[in-house]
Formats: structure tokens, sequence, C-alpha cells
């Protein structure tokens, strides 16, 4: 790990980042981090920013100034290939899994980057965190429920053994019964030692998991903390927890 | 019944679907993968037809050839799929990838002005005179199997063989390969597939060299068992590979293949017996008649093909 000014360097570090679309100035000097480990959340309404966000750190879209340094490593100008194999993965929007092949195969595709040999060892250990995902992995992915999807998009992530992985609400669309089951699945990552960036609208659930939060509005940064005092934050509970 | 006649129609029909069917399924898996119609398709075909062509030459012609026929022949085939497999990265490059944010009537004008572009670059350099393999000069017609009704020349069992052998290969590779998989993820959801690290661009290369590659084998086979060739062969080449795609189901591997045979066999019956069937009103010219009502008719009443999904977008 590289060591600026005695800190340990962030695993992920935004630096004053400017996304547009076209003419839309979507983020406006985002400032961000995720340090090793950390569980950090990054909540905001509709059209805040928050997918834009996480479309900047995994390069789909590039910034139009500002850095994204991913373990010490400027990574702004690299492709989402290079970004993924040092150590990113994503469980996106919607899931996005690939319907007409199987639950193996979306499984492998997680592991695209990864060396061959470790394939049976990382699938053994995405089995063991969804026992369930392994007795379906002849199944087509599109023909799965709603909350197995979820597991396989997690199962499918992690097959890339990310340092940090970038979660995109992953509560929509969910029962309440597998919202739950969904965070739960997110502390266990999470105490394996993997840092992640989960995105939501659900503020309550995911600021009771979290190490700390970023609160974003119209693409700023409005509110940072610890999460333990942005829960007690009245603003954000005006805002976005409704009471 | 005619079980001569019967029979023989049935190994042209074999032989003319097996080489639809490589055309289909370079369109298919272009279509699947970046949803445009590569109307050039066709010329390329034509184009390893004469790659095919110039490589017998210079190895001695079909009356005096300077190297065994069977090396012969997988040389021809060879330089035509690595030719066209080049044609076709390039045709990707410059005349499709500019334009993948544009409208998608803009692609495929771009397709129609590649289409032009090929076909008469080979008139500039080699004219308009029909070319011929001469392959009866290559392998004397008696050799093959005579096997009471069944008589089929020994090239045209090659031409089947290879063809099946070649859509063998592209299902293997499709379906138990990480290339395979990385060409099925990006044809479902081009940016999920890019969020697994899968570089898009280049899988989108890779399939217009393989789709183009067989187009390029097909052109060779096209030229060793239906006579001459020329510059404007690629049209109704493209045409009915495309009509064998959208019957089969456009997308669909198996749908291309299966189209590719049932335009093939369409072809050469009503070549057999369009005569017959009018009464001597139409000759057997007119069997792209018969095709192409086939084409229509799946337009109107089943439009996603025999193995296609429903919901498939249409240009």
């Amino acid at each position: 790990m590289s060591v600026t000014n005695g800190a340990p360097a962030p695993l992920l570090r935004l630096e004053g980042v400017n996304t547009y679309y076209g003419q839309m100035h979507i983020l406006q000097d985002v400032d961000l981090e995720v340090g090793e480990g950390e569980l950090v959340c990054l909540l905001g309404g509709n059209a805040s920013g928050k997918s834009t966000t996480l479309k900047t750190i995994l390069g789909v879209v590039p910034p139009r100034s500002g850095k994204v340094v991913l373990a010490g490593e400027d990574v702004t100008r690299y492709s989402t290939a290079k970004r993924i194999e040092r150590g990113l993965a994503i469980v996106p929007e919607n899931r996005r899994l690939f319907g007409p092949m199987t639950v193996l195969e979306n499984l492998e595709l997680g592991a695209y980057l990864r060396p061959r040999a470790d394939l049976k060892e990382d699938l053994e250990r995405v089995y063991e965190i969804f026992p369930h995902v392994a007795a379906r992995r002849k199944q087509l992915a599109g023909t799965l429920s709603g909350g197995e999807q979820q597991m396989v998009a997690m199962g499918r992530a992690l097959m890339a053994r990310p340092k940090l992985l970038l979660m995109d609400e992953p509560s929509m669309g969910l029962a309440p019964i597998l919202v739950e089951r969904s965070f739960e699945i997110i502390k266990q990552v999470h105490s394996a030692g993997v840092a992640l960036l989960v995105v939501e609208q659900n503020a309550n659930v995911s600021l009771s998991i979290a190490d700390r939060g970023y609160v974003l509005s119209t693409g700023r940064v409005v509110l940072e903390g610890r999460a333990s005092e942005l829960i007690r934050h009245e603003e954000l509970r005006k805002a976005y927890l409704g009471r | 019944m005619d079980w001569d006649k019967i029979v023989q129609l049935l190994v042209n029909g074999l032989t003319l679907g097996s080489v639809y069917a490589l055309v289909a399924l370079g369109f298919s898996m272009v279509y699947g993968i970046l949803k445009l119609l590569n109307l050039a398709h066709g010329d390329v075909l034509m184009v390893g037809a004469f790659i095919g062509w110039g490589v017998l030459g210079w190895l001695g012609g079909a009356q005096d050839p300077s190297v065994a026929v069977w090396i012969l022949l997988t040389l021809m085939v060879l330089a035509a799929m690595a030719g066209c497999g080049f044609l076709g990265v390039a045709i990707e490059r410059f005349a499709y990838r500019p334009l993948r944010r544009a409208p998608r009537i803009a692609p495929l004008i771009s397709a129609l002005g590649v289409s032009f572009f090929i076909q008469n670059s080979v008139l500039l350099l080699f004219g308009a005179n029909f070319r011929s393999y001469e392959s009866f000069d290559l392998v004397d017609v008696e050799v093959g199997i005579h096997w009471g009704p069944l008589n089929v020349w020994i090239l045209r069992i090659v031409v089947m063989a290879s063809a099946l052998a070649m859509m063998l290969g592209l299902w293997i590779l499709v379906t138990r390969t990480k290339l395979g998989r990385a060409m099925r993820a990006t044809a479902f959801d081009r940016e999920a597939a890019a969020m697994m690290g899968i570089d898009v661009d280049r899988v989108i290369v890779k399939t217009f060299f393989i789709g183009s590659a067989l187009a390029g084998a097909a052109g060779v086979l096209v030229g060793l068992v239906f006579g001459s060739i020329n510059h404007f062969m690629g049209f109704g080449y493209g045409l009915k590979g495309f009509t064998a795609a959208v019957v089969g189901g456009i997308g669909s591997i198996p749908g291309a293949m299966f189209g590719g045979i049932l335009i093939g066999l369409a072809e050469a019956f009503s070549v057999g017996y369009i005569e017959d069937v009018t009464f001597g009103r139409l000759g057997s010219a007119f069997s792209d008649l018969v095709v192409f009502l086939i084409l229509i008719g799946f337009m109107l009443l089943r439009p996603q093909g025999i193995f296609g999904k429903k919901d498939v977008k249409k240009v």
C-alpha cells in the first residue's frame, strides 16, 4: 500500500470530480473516500447523481475534470476493464443479470478477468455464502425470482474478488424481507474484509450498517460524516428519512 | 414419383443450404451483437470467392495444380477466411464504429455504401467478366458416391462437410468458450458486459472477424460447386443468407443453420418443380420467387423467425 503524509492512502478517492452528460453538469466537485475494508453509503434522492458517481468510479462515464484514485494509483484515464483488474466490482442497479445465460455462466462472467485456475475456488466461496445459488447453477438467470437474482448478482460481483464492491440500489424492487436479507449479506461480505460503497435511497437501513455516509443532492456532496451521526442529523431526517 | 430427381434436388438443396447457413450465421452474429444489418456481408462472400480464385491460379490453376488437391482446397478456404476476416474488421472499424451512437438508419446507409464500394473495387480490379474455378478439371465429376439413385460428386460432399464442420466449430466457440460467453453477454446487455470487465470493442471486432471469415469460406465453397463468380454475385447470396437468418430467427445460431438449410431446399425444389406446378408458365429462373415468398410469409406471420424470441427489436 502506498503511503502519503504518513497516513495510509484510502482504497478509493474521488478528487474534485466533475462529470457531464453532454451539456448537463451532473457531478459537481465531488470529493469522496472509501478506506480499506470500510462500508460507506452514498445517499440521495432521484437524479442526485448517485449512479453517475458509480459510473465515474467504474469508468463507464469519464469525468471532465478531477481524479479517480484507486489504491494510490490514478485510474482516471483507465478503461473499465483495467479498473476492475485493480480490484473493483459492481452489483448494478436492477442487477442486470444475463438472462438467457445460466447462473453458472453469469458467475463465470463475473470472474472474466480472473485467472482460470482460481475459478473453482472462487465458485466454492460464492456457493458457501449463497448455498441457494449453487442449487440453481444450471438454471437460466432470467427465470429466477427477484431475491435469487439479487444473490446471483452479488455472487457474480464477488467472483472478481474485489477489494471494493460497488452496489447500486441493492434494495430496489425487493420485498422488505428480502431487503433485510440483502443487507445481512452486505454485512457478511463486509466482515470478510471487502470494502463497500453502497448507493441507496433507503437511508435508514443503509446507515444502520454503514461506517460512514455521504449525501448527494443535485450532484453535490451536501453532507458527510459517521453513519451514527448522520442517522441523527436533523436535515437528513427531514429530507430522506421522512420523519 | 421420380426418385432420382428428388434425391438429386435434395442433395442440391442441402449443398446450397449449407452455404446459405454460413452466410446467415455471419448476418445473425453481427445483428445479435450490434443490432445492425450488415448489408455488405454478401460482398464479403464475393471477395472470399475471388481470394479463393486467386490462390487457385497462383498454385497452378485447376488443370495443373502444383500441390495435392486437398492441400489446394484447404489453402483456398483458409486464405479466403483470413482475408475476409480482416476485411470485416476493417469494415467495422471505419464504417460502423464511428456511427455506433448515431441513429440506426445511419449505419444501415453506411453498410449500403460499403457494399457498393467493395463491388466497384472488385469491378475495377478484375473487370465484369465471369470467372470460373473450373472445378471439373480439379476433381473429376465421376468421383463421389454412387449408390442407387444417390449420385453425389465428392466436391459437394466436401462443401457440405466443411460447412457443417465450421458451424459445429462456431457452436462450440459460442457455447463453450470464454470468448463465446463474452459474445453472448455483450449481445444481451453491452453495458452490463462492460461492467464485468469485458472489452466490448474487442468482442465486437472478433465477432466481425469470425462472421466475415465464415462468409469468405462460403465464397470459396460457392465457387467450387456453383460455377462462375463475378463482382455482383454477393448481392444474391447476401440476400438469401439474410432471408435464411430472418426465417430461422435473427440473432439465433441454430436458427441461422436451420433457416439456411430450409431456404436451400426451398430453392432447389422450386428449381426442380416450378415448371411442372405452373404448367410451364414459369421456368426455373423464377425459383427466387418462392424463396422470397417464404421471407414475406415469415415477415407477416412469424416475424421473430422459427427460433427467435418475440421481443426482438427490428430496424
